[in-house]
């Protein structure tokens, strides 16, 4: 594998990388205040069908971003009511919420424009196009450095470098905030949170809420920038996979950014190379595809370094009366 | 809350919100400019209007009653098993193994192989996020979410280069002997006079799952060990003081239902397709869910609640196949149906509760 190879892959594990990043970080919200969300793929795929069928009509990538938020935050409501209003089960509610956007997103696509579940492909405006950092053709000629900036660094959308900017934004959220503490503590022990005279539905339903914003752009992405418009459960196991990078993140911002661009690398080489031959033995593509998830299960077993959720994560708060 | 009598809990709740989810389904269809009581008639004809139709809505509750026992047990036990679609499909695996290896020379014999075979694939496959769970506390729902992504890819794999035959073109594996043919379900009903639609895939698991169904029931209400599975998804502190072991009831309880959702590849791989297909689950796994659900996690509730999925399942393909709903319908239905009967349980029940309560003061 020479050079130019392997700054392709990286150039395009950082984009496969991004719709992770989104709905890594939108999970961490949720869970660190103690709602936990496998319902992140779903709301993902509502986001990517609404955000891709409002670009089409409309013409405009923002508009579609816009709307897919939307979508997601829909969702995220249905979410929190179940999990923080009603007191239900939050994992049933998220398997609820996933079923419901692989559904709808079919029934009213194929309802809207009869595609068989697609919607119309996007053009122009419609869809993202690459940004050129400053400089970039002044510095690509250099040797090594060149090739880094101009072709790894630069040239992605403007979602990428809004879901990088989001990792440092999440830290100083969470760690410098008020707002922050008093999330992780509703995570931790919602019960002293609330005899400080703060309100635990409120804070749960602003985590939820911002779930719900970071899992629309993710959704918006794969439609409007990865892809050209949105595509029959699109999604494929993302929302699943953001989960399992969560975990290998342990539940922390900057470790976040690391193990999505980790997963997005292993998506890359998969796209890039369909088997591995090592000499000795060769790795199927499956082998890759199957490997986040092998490496969550060692994580969460506790075998490399120890994943420790949120304490009152997946529990309902009940007032005392 | 106690003025609410048992039989509102187990019946008028489930029932209230599935009328509640079915209307927000309507409103669904009329969204989308159908007529939702046409609908409805075409699902009920379709499903239920012949017996070719009787035969499919048979077919696809079999595949629910395993995967809805199979989530059952582990709600009882206190553990959320999202694994058996992963399960399922190693129970297919399981089947493949003992249907194309060994020439049975009568179905019967391969019919019970392939019980042991898909149930111990099925449990084996549950085994690792339930000791994960056990020993490590890592907790069931993520390992076996991933457990189901590992499954998947490890069928492609098996498929593509392992068990397809020499110069096929499909990732599927070669078909099982004529002799390990599954007695359909039309033939079983014309030993005893009924004529029953041939063109149908409803066949003997059936009634494999109907006894399954039976021994859930003895097992979880009838036994020492179904107790102390209950008593430990009840409370797990009061169990181990109890003296029950706490790793033994998730190991038991994750194998069984790994087991039962493994079980559930004799009716699709062995009694439809005869052969290993890459996607043979289709989701069953997650229907299972729902199904548990509904049932309130009892084999008669699973029972009726999988008959309904299966009426849905073959009710949606005619509504597909006539009209322009697209069989995703099913999907939304099946999501309505998880988010009121399981999360929003508590939406139906304060208010049916605080009517009973209203009614028992009113008497008072």
């Amino acid at each position: 594998m020479d050079f130019a190879t392997l700054i392709q892959i990286l150039d395009s594990s950082i984009r496969l990388a991004t719709p992770l990043l989104f709905a890594c970080l939108a999970g961490l919200f949720s869970e660190r205040a103690g709602v936990f969300d496998i319902g992140l793929e779903g709301k993902m795929l509502a986001a990517a069908f609404l955000s891709g069928s409002v670009a089409a009509v409309t013409g405009s990538v923002w508009l579609g971003v816009l709307a897919g938020v939307f979508a997601s935050l829909l969702m995220a409501g249905i979410h929190g009511l179940a999990a923080i209003t009603f007191r239900g089960n939050q994992l049933i509610s998220g398997v609820a919420i996933n079923f419901l956007a692989s559904g709808l997103t079919v029934l009213l696509g194929q309802n809207w424009f009869a595609l068989g579940g697609r919607t119309p492909a996007l053009t122009g405006d419609a869809r993202f196009g690459p940004i050129t950092l400053p400089l970039a053709d002044t510095v690509a000629p250099i040797p090594f450095i060149g090739p880094i900036y101009a072709e790894m660094i630069s040239g992605h959308s403007a979602l990428v470098y809004i879901a990088i900017a989001c990792v440092p934004a999440s830290a100083w959220v969470l760690y410098r905030t008020r707002f922050g503490l008093r999330l992780r503590a509703v995570g931790e022990n919602p019960a002293a949170v609330d005899t400080a005279g703060i309100s635990v539905t409120g804070i749960r339903y602003a985590a939820v809420a911002i779930c719900g914003v970071l899992c629309g752009l993710a959704g918006a992405y794969l439609a409007l920038g990865l892809a050209a418009g949105f595509g029959k459960e699109m999604t494929a196991g993302r929302g699943f996979i953001a989960l399992a990078a969560l975990i290998f993140a342990k539940w922390r911002p900057w470790y976040a950014l690391g193990a999505t661009l980790l997963f997005g690398f292993l998506e890359a080489v998969g796209n890039r190379f369909p088997s591995i031959d090592f000499g000795v033995i060769t790795l199927p593509a499956q082998f890759m595809q199957a490997l986040p998830y092998v490496l969550t299960v060692v994580i969460l077993a506790g075998f490399i370094g120890k994943a420790t959720p949120p304490r009152a994560g997946g529990e309902p708060y009940i007032k005392e009366r | 809350m106690t003025a609410m009598p048992k039989w509102a809990d187990a019946v008028l709740v489930p029932l209230i919100s599935l009328l509640i989810a079915f209307f927000i389904s309507g409103l669904v269809i009329l969204a989308i400019g159908e007529d939702p009581i046409a609908a409805m008639k075409l699902m009920v004809t379709g499903a239920l209007g012949s017996t070719y139709g009787w035969g499919y809505t048979l077919y696809y509750a079999t595949n629910f009653i395993f995967t809805g026992l199979a989530v059952s047990v582990a709600f009882q036990a206190g553990l959320f098993n999202i694994g058996g679609e992963g399960q399922a499909t190693l129970g297919g695996l399981g089947v493949a193994m003992a249907c194309l290896f060994i020439p049975w020379p009568h179905w019967s014999l391969a019919l019970v192989a392939a019980v042991f075979a898909s149930a111990l694939f099925g449990a084996a496959w549950a085994a690792i996020p339930a000791y994960l769970q056990a020993k490590r506390g890592s907790h069931v729902v993520i390992t076996t979410i991933m457990f189901n992504f590992i499954a998947s890819a490890l069928l492609v794999y098996l498929l593509v280069n392992v068990l397809r035959p020499e110069g096929a073109l499909d990732s599927a594996s070669a078909r099982f002997g004529d002799a390990m043919r599954l007695p359909r379900l039309n033939d079983i009903l014309a030993l005893v006079g009924i004529p029953f639609n041939n063109r149908n895939p409803a066949n003997i698991s059936l009634l494999i799952a109907l006894a399954s169904c039976v021994g859930v029931w003895l097992l979880m209400w009838r036994t020492r060990l179904g107790y102390q599975l209950r008593a430990f998804g009840k409370s797990e502190k009061a169990s181990v003081y109890a003296g029950i072991n706490p790793v033994r009831m998730t190991m038991y309880a994750m194998l069984i239902s790994g087991g039962l959702s493994g079980m559930m590849a004799i009716n699709t791989v062995m009694g439809e397709a005869g052969r290993l297909l890459l996607n043979s689950v289709e989701g069953a796994g997650f229907i299972g869910i729902a199904v548990a659900l509904m049932g309130r996690s009892h084999p008669v509730g699973v029972l009726l609640a999988a008959l309904l999925f299966g009426f849905l399942y073959q009710g949606g393909a005619e509504l597909a196949l006539w009209t322009s709903i697209p069989r995703e319908l099913i999907i939304v239905i099946q999501a309505l149906v998880i988010l009121f009967t399981g999360a929003l349980d508590d939406m139906v029940r304060r208010p049916v509760a605080g009517l009973f309560l209203l009614m028992k003061k009113g008497k008072a």
